[in-house]
């Protein structure tokens, strides 16, 4: 019988390095590289054999086969057949996402034990076939007798042959995501060189975390990756100056290759658990999760910029734990753009924007920037989609339990104008 | 890979053609698998001089499930167990002769003799010790002797240590032992407990193995697990996904670390006192080879092998031994040696010295270890079939695989069984040696 709620326990995590697309990982499928990410966490933790409450994972580019990616993942895993699983998707929120489902169900006393995570691959696409010829295709198989069917047929052009390929643009406005949040950049008047710094830090702190072993049991090697393919060490913000912008028009031009995330193969996974469940394994407790909060936006009316959602997010959970956007040890912001985290962090300390769009008396305020993404984030660990979300919570829950105390925040924005947040704290 | 000559020399026609002119001959060599009796066929128990041991031996073979016999038959034997623990003047030696001379006529393959004696430094007069030691050469002929895949192998039962025999006894008279040949083994007195199932001697232990990715090692992690051990597999970071398949083919874990790290042994105490009630076995077997001549030798080569192959040992030994709980009681070591270390070789000078300071290393801590029932030994591989033997050119390869007594290459899996019996609780009259898995090779003998 459940009772009254606790907190889920976040255990370890695993993920592959991640790799830049058509990489290393070109020829993995998002079920291989999800296998090999469970199988890593499985050796990590000793969970051969063992039924766990559930895993429950997504992909966002996905073919039509994988309808059931997680469950086909962890039959080729060395987990038990018996463990039940399921996928969820919700952008580049999904392993976010997925992780809170998981937590919730352990804090209601559903579940003991639960698997989350998350897996994209930008190299093996699902390419559809044109939308006319998949018309015709379907017209043709409905046909009843051979006539209808060879007229059905011959409606198909050459030009339908061109196939469909996944795009990164907003289906309701057309734009990529890099020119929304060209356009938030300019709103928030982030500057390149800020951008450039936010990056060259990212690149900087993930080198320095890999060499003090920091990732030694948070990455298990894949294909012969060893490290993230995007990682660039001896990264500078001069360096990165000299880069063409990629999104925006003219002067107000300040997004490059180099200050957005580039498109990343990988996977990660988080085990989460009752404290029980690890204590009867003797498994560490790292840090409990607290809370999370999801927001949209309404970006397609132009109300809102795309990716500003955990914007909103966050001051809605703070308000319900009687927490300041200062309370925290740790602020893990994932990097979709550099501009993306400095517009967020822009938008808090902007009196106008937390009175009129927040509905707050005085703004959230600034955070202590030597708290934010300490060992590098997605600029240069790389970003598939779905594989953040596990990825942050591991690493943050790490950090967590390597100072003994605090608690850290999480935001991470998705397509659709949406945005998932979350707080962990350090075990006591 | 597989030894294409031996596979010629045991196949039909062109296989009596390389006994015809006198070729080697490696034969297939007896392997341990689960289910296995001790032995293939009786075994014959004699004595040389007054046999104080025959009696106790005879009863534990008996109980093991052997046939044991005091008097050769017409039937081939599977092994002979030759006490001289009571020959104390060279006069008793002929009495190796006459039981064990014609008993070698009877062998079947991966035939074993066994010679129990005392050590010579412990006996009374001269002519005891010249008695004893003369042992270690007629043991040492017997296996440059032997045909068809069998050994030879001499144990020193200290006075009073025959409680702590059988684990030793098992060990050689069964397929575990292999490739091991031409050996000297002290047992000394022990406070011992037998398993509770001999297949599965390591029931409820934890091991620790390093370098356990690959090769040996991965071998070395298998063969505990199958012992009963829960085994903890450590690797360099960079090889974790090899890691992780064995960790999970074996039900262990793995766990991803640098040994050279600085903070690497209070990690490891760390991960095995908060994971496992500390760990019960450690197994020193992680090692790199960064060959030069010494006078082209450079300093970075030089100090990764001392780094990973010694220094690294020392450095978590002393961790695991000084923090309260980090080992179980009645610990065992072991550390991989090499024959290289006994012997030397051309262009390994850092190699040779890494593997024989491992050597000191066991004889110096291992009477710090008597008060606490822990033991620490080391194994010395020799021709060892790896990917590293593999990449040999042909010649050395060839070479290598021929100069020892049973001429062949061993298989990882030969060392991994020699480390298991080291790392049984049963094995407490076994510390501070190293035992040659070698095929008894003619590099160092």
């Amino acid at each position: 019988m459940p009772g009254t709620p606790r907190r889920a326990a976040v255990v370890g995590g695993n993920r592959i390095p991640f790799a830049r697309s058509d990489g290393a990982y070109a020829r993995a499928s998002n079920q291989d590289m999800l296998t090999a990410a469970l199988d890593g966490l499985v050796a990590r933790f000793g969970l051969q054999g063992d039924r766990v409450g559930e895993v429950v994972a997504g992909a966002v580019l996905k073919h039509s086969r994988d309808f059931n990616l997680t469950r086909e993942a962890v039959l080729g895993s060395t987990l038990s057949p018996w463990t039940p699983a399921y996928d969820v998707q919700q952008a580049c929120g999904t392993g976010l996402q997925a992780v809170t489902l998981v937590a919730n169900k352990i804090a209601l006393g559903q579940a003991e034990s639960g698997i989350a995570g998350g897996v994209d691959t930008t190299s093996d696409a699902p390419i559809a076939v044109n939308e006319k010829l998949r018309q015709a295709l379907l017209a043709a198989n409905r046909a009843r007798s051979t006539g209808a069917r060879l007229a059905a047929l011959a409606r198909i052009r050459p030009n339908q042959l061109v196939p469909e390929i996944p795009r990164n643009s907003e289906p309701r406005t057309g734009m990529s995501m890099g020119e929304h949040q060209a356009a938030t950049a300019l709103r928030w008047n982030i500057s390149r060189e800020a951008q450039d710094e936010l990056t060259a830090a990212s690149h900087r702190n993930l080198a320095a975390a890999y060499d003090r072993g920091f990732f030694d049991d948070l990455v298990t090697p894949y294909l012969g990756l060893t490290r993230d393919q995007n990682l660039r060490p001896d990264s500078t913000a001069e360096k990165l100056a000299t880069l063409k912008p990629v999104f925006g028009t003219g002067e107000n031009a300040t997004m490059t290759a180099g200050n957005s995330t580039p498109l990343t193969d990988g996977a990660s996974t988080v085990l989460l658990a009752s404290d029980e469940w690890a204590a009867e394994r003797g498994l560490p407790v790292l840090a409990h999760f607290v809370d999370a909060e999801t927001a949209a936006v309404d970006y397609v009316h132009g109300e809102e910029g795309l990716l500003m959602a955990p914007a909103y997010a966050v001051p809605r959970m703070l308000a319900r734990n009687g927490l300041t956007l200062q309370d925290f040890d740790f602020y893990e912001i994932h990097e979709a753009f550099a501009s993306t985290v400095l517009s967020t962090l822009a938008a808090w300390e902007d009196p106008a924007f937390c009175k009129e769009r927040l509905g707050l008396d005085a703004p959230l305020g600034a955070i202590d920037r030597s708290r934010l993404n300490v060992n590098g984030s997605s600029l240069a660990v790389g970003h598939p989609f779905a594989a953040t979300g596990a990825r942050i919570v591991a690493t943050l829950a790490k950090m967590l339990a390597e100072k003994g105390s605090g608690r850290g925040l999480i935001s991470i924005c998705a397509a659709g104008g949406q945005g998932v947040v979350a707080i962990l704290e350090a075990a006591k | 890979m597989s030894d294409w000559y031996q596979n010629l020399a045991n196949s039909g026609v062109l296989g009596g053609l390389t006994r015809r002119l006198g070729l080697p001959q490696p034969a297939v060599l007896r392997r341990y698998s689960p289910g296995d009796p001790l032995l293939a066929g009786p075994a014959l128990v004699g004595a040389a001089g007054k046999g104080a041991l025959v009696s106790p031996v005879a009863d534990v073979l008996r109980a093991a499930g052997v046939d044991v016999r005091v008097e050769l038959g017409d039937e081939r034997v599977a092994a002979v167990v030759l006490d001289a623990t009571g020959a104390l003047e060279p006069a008793d030696l002929d009495q190796v002769r006459t039981v064990v001379g014609p008993a070698l006529k009877r062998l079947l393959p991966s035939g074993r003799v066994l010679v129990l004696g005392r050590p010579p430094s412990q006996t009374e007069r001269p002519a005891a010790a010249a008695t004893q030691r003369a042992l270690e050469g007629i043991v040492r002929s017997i296996g440059k002797e032997s045909r068809a895949g069998a050994t030879a192998n001499l144990v020193e039962v200290a006075e009073g240590a025959e409680g702590a025999l059988e684990s030793t006894l098992r060990f050689f008279l069964s397929g575990r032992s292999a490739y091991v040949s031409g050996q000297r083994v002290r047992v000394s007195p022990a406070d011992v407990t037998p398993p509770a199932d001999w297949a599965r001697p390591l029931d409820g232990r934890v091991a620790v193995v390093t370098g356990a990715a690959r090769g040996i090692g991965a071998a070395i992690a298998e063969t505990l697990s199958r012992d009963g051990a829960t085994v903890v597999c450590v690797d360099i970071p960079a090889a974790g996904q090899a890691l992780s398949t064995v960790a999970n083919r074996i039900g262990g874990t793995a766990l991803q670390l640098d040994i050279t790290a600085a903070d690497a042994p209070q990690r490891l105490v760390e991960y095995v006192t908060t994971r496992h009630r500390g760990a019960d076995v450690v197994v020193h077997n992680a090692g790199i080879t960064r060959d030069k001549l010494l006078a082209n030798m450079d300093e970075g080569r030089w100090a990764s092998v001392m780094a990973v192959n010694l220094e690294s040992q020392l450095r978590i030994d002393e961790a695991l031994l000084s923090t309260e709980g980090a080992l179980g009681a009645g610990a065992r070591i072991v550390c991989v040696s090499s024959m290289s270390g006994i012997a030397g070789n051309r262009g390994q000078t850092n190699y040779a010295a890494s593997k024989a300071g491992v050597i000191g290393m066991v004889e110096a801590v291992a009477p710090t270890l008597t008060d606490r029932g822990a033991t620490i030994n080391a194994v010395a591989p020799g021709f060892i079939e790896t990917e590293m033997t593999a990449a040999m050119p042909f010649g050395t390869r060839e070479v290598g695989r021929r100069i020892n007594s049973l001429s062949q290459g061993g298989l990882p899996v030969d060392v991994a069984e020699t480390i298991a019996w080291l790392a049984q609780t049963a094995s407490g009259g076994v510390n501070g040696q190293t035992v040659r898995v070698c095929g008894q090779s003619l590099l160092g003998a």
